[in-house]
């Protein structure tokens, strides 16, 4: 079954469908729209298109990268202060839990001419959220730097160190490796991304019991150590941010980004030797593993539950026109993976088809999912600064996400 | 001042702390004490652009209904304060007993998150309030010894880092400290060690916001030191020229003393200021090697995806007592003295 769908994905990724689409209908007479999203070139262009697309409803948009800290407050009100939230596979889970947004069926039926099947996160047979981006953490390398070193492109993390062991011994660069390890939500990700990679379960089957600390658990800890000592020391305060403007500064040769952010790394700005030799590549596997040490992410928009039916109405028409709009997807397909039909992957998407085709595995969109990343966050950070032992640092993270577990009633 | 007019006169003042801080701690503290209900979970069929699996949700038609009976949550007592995110009563026993020398049984300790945090933050007050009381001390004396043609220029210079908003003013530095920033890389050139980084090492990021809390505090103690200094009576400080007081002499026998009450507020509020520390955690983006309590609240309110409100609620209410016990050395001693005034 899972190979069927993947095909399908991939088809729909890969391959420009023809047919006729009609544009969603943007006789929008009223009711007033105003939208949470995460701040991104991509998100940026979908809600430019959906507002071309507004009507005479009242159209409002927060574009933060603290989008997360606001959301569950902010829809929890009622009226809900947004009637639309940009979400991905993680951040659609608070608002699950917390009964926060609506189904979409009766929308999708009425007004969601032109978007695909593939495109609708259904839970439980309800429609919850319209995905239309696809994302993905991968590898990007210079091809200047490995030439001359005749180092081959890596494909697993063990390459990815022995390259940088190169790099750093020629002298070229002292920290040629960089990726997001920035205590907190970042580094818990680089985890979860490596842990997948190799083969690990967070849970035990079926229960919010976590299962983390075992030997895939420590293998996990020592590969993002080994990578941090090739990282500039104060990778501990580096974000997406940071490192995209390491790179930028030809400091860096190796790098675990998301897809999303090839877009700004290849643009004319900056240095226009480094862009040239800047290459993307897919994610990396790690211990003799098939899947890829990273997980698949897709972003879709959600409708606020605490908000008049007019207004979700207003703001699905708005949103569905952008999500099923190929003009969009031909003018900015290098700012993303769309998952909008008529979409023609260029270059800067070969992370996220690669992914794909390795059969990366989803972000887990587990209720209790969002604890384990926070324990994550905080508590490995000891054992990266070789504080402590990679046992002590998985007893410490599933102890603290027990007793937060236990505080939200999951344990 | 009579107690009646004294009554009226504060009225409006009392009415306002009540409501703003009253009512908001007394709430905290009944939140505190409760916990979410037990999740209803079901398994379900998810479907995504990746594929379908079979996967659990909160069941809402279920959570619904018992959030509705009891909105609190389930009342939990003080099981928030003793698990493992906190006080870690059980933890600490546990350690206790499987620990073979003390040492490895701070370590076990400390390693857990809110004593961590203490440690932290009782560092951070212990080196920042002393060094604040004394260096605007001592930029209050120098400032008061400087000609007043160019006193004023000076007293606004002096006073800046109060007035940069923390946020800012830490990231200012955490700039000049990255191993490419002024600082930083000159650090590197002076120490010959092209890996020193001031954010990597967790005893040097600290240093670095004790220095910060040290930079921004300093001008409030100066400010109040100042204006305290204009009220010495000159009379006794030339009787003790005359006397061949030396000059320090003279601020040690005439003008502490004189200042003595105010040195107790500006301590006071300093350490007030100091437990609360969180602003330059941020800026610095240092996490991972400093935490403090209001950090730590600020994390069970933000940083998870799930607000976990029991949590945050505890830690606060362990704050109030925190910053209580600190106090009370200096408020005892504060209200004997008002007593042996009257």
């Amino acid at each position: 079954m899972r190979e069927t769908n993947m095909k399908k994905i991939l088809i729909s990724l890969l391959f420009l469908l023809f047919g006729t689409s009609v544009y969603a209908d943007c006789n929008i007479k009223s009711g007033s729209i105003n939208i949470l999203a995460n701040d991104f070139p991509a998100l940026r262009t979908f809600v430019e298109t959906a507002k071309g697309c507004k009507g005479s409803a009242d159209f409002k948009v927060t574009h933060s990268s603290e989008h997360n800290k606001i959301a569950v407050p902010a829809l929890t009100a009622n009226p809900s202060e947004f009637s639309a939230r940009i979400a991905a596979n993680s951040s659609i889970v608070p608002l699950m839990n917390q009964d926060l947004i609506r189904p979409l069926d009766d929308l999708v039926k009425k007004y969601g001419k032109g978007i695909q099947d593939s495109q609708l996160i259904t839970i439980d047979g309800k429609i919850m959220a319209v995905a239309f981006m696809a994302n993905t953490q991968h590898l990007y390398y210079r091809e200047d730097v490995l030439k001359e070193l005749g180092i081959a492109i890596p494909k697993t993390y063990e390459e990815v160190v022995a390259a940088s062991e190169k790099i750093r011994a020629s002298g070229k660069m002292q920290y040629p490796y960089a990726a997001a390890y920035k205590a907190g939500w970042n580094l818990a990700e680089e985890f979860v991304n490596m842990y997948i990679g190799h083969g690990g379960e967070f849970f035990k089957a079926g229960t919010a019991q976590p299962s983390i600390n075992n030997a895939k658990g420590v293998a996990t800890l020592n590969m993002l150590k080994k990578l941090a000592g090739l990282s500039n020391p104060d990778y501990l305060t580096h974000d997406s941010e940071a490192i995209k403007v390491e790179w930028e500064s030809g400091n860096v040769a190796l790098m675990t980004l998301w897809a999303s952010r090839s877009g700004t790394l290849l643009d004319d700005d900056g240095d226009a030797k480094i862009t040239a030799a800047t290459k993307l590549t897919g994610p990396a596997t790690v211990a003799g593993g098939n899947i890829p040490a990273a997980t698949l992410w897709w972003d879709g928009f959600t409708l606020a539950k605490n908000r008049s039916d007019a207004d979700a109405e207003a703001t699905f028409r708005a949103l569905a026109h952008a999500a099923a709009n190929k003009k969009m997807v031909a003018d900015a397909a290098d700012q993303a993976v769309w998952l909008i039909e008529g979409f023609k992957p260029g270059p800067k998407s070969i992370g996220v088809i690669e992914a794909v085709k390795m059969k990366a595995k989803p972000y887990p969109m587990l209720p209790q999912m969002g604890l384990m990343h926070g324990a994550l966050g905080s508590e490995i950070v000891e054992f990266l600064q070789g504080k402590e032992s990679a046992e002590q640092a998985l007893k410490d993270v599933e102890a603290a996400y027990m007793s937060k577990a236990k505080e939200q009633g999951f344990l | 001042m009579p107690n009646k007019t004294f009554f009226w006169f504060f009225l409006p003042t009392g009415l306002a702390m009540i409501l703003f801080i009253g009512l908001p701690i007394i709430s905290t503290g009944i939140q505190s004490f409760y916990a979410q209900h037990d999740q209803v979970v079901k398994e379900v069929k998810k479907c995504d652009p990746f594929g379908c699996t079979v996967s659990i949700v909160v069941d809402q038609e279920k959570t619904s209904k018992i959030r509705e009976e009891k909105p609190l949550g389930k009342f939990n007592g003080f099981g928030t304060y003793v698990d493992r995110n906190h006080l870690a009563i059980e933890e600490i026993g546990k350690f206790w007993n499987e620990t073979n020398s003390f040492g490895e049984f701070v370590d076990q300790v400390t390693n857990l998150p809110f004593y961590k945090a203490l440690i932290f933050t009782l560092t951070y007050c212990l080196f920042v309030t002393p060094n604040v009381l004394l260096l605007g001390f001592i930029i209050a004396l120098s400032l008061n010894a400087v000609t007043r043609r160019i006193r004023g220029p000076l007293i606004f210079g002096t006073i800046l880092p109060m007035i940069v908003t923390p946020l800012v003013g830490s990231l200012v530095l955490f700039w000049m400290i990255d191993a490419e920033g002024i600082i930083g890389a000159n650090l590197q050139m002076l120490m010959d060690d092209p890996y020193l980084s001031l954010k990597s090492s967790k005893t040097l990021t600290w240093i670095t916001i004790i220095i910060y809390g040290i930079w921004h505090h300093s001008p409030f103690a100066f400010v109040v030191f100042y204006a305290a200094l204009q009220t010495v009576p000159q009379e006794p400080v030339e009787a003790a020229i005359i006397d061949g007081a030396s000059r320090w002499q003279r601020v040690r026998h005439i003008v502490l003393p004189h200042i003595y009450p105010v040195v107790t507020f500006v301590a006071l509020i300093s350490l007030m200021d100091n437990f609360r520390v969180f602003e330059p955690i941020i800026g610095f983006s240092a996490e991972g090697s400093a935490q403090s309590l209001s950090w730590l609240i600020y994390d069970n309110l933000v940083n998870e995806e799930v607000i976990l409100f029991g949590s945050a609620a505890a830690t606060s209410m362990m704050t109030i007592v925190g910053i209580a016990i600190l106090l009370a050395p200096v408020l005892i001693r504060t209200w004997k003295e008002f007593r042996t005034a009257r």
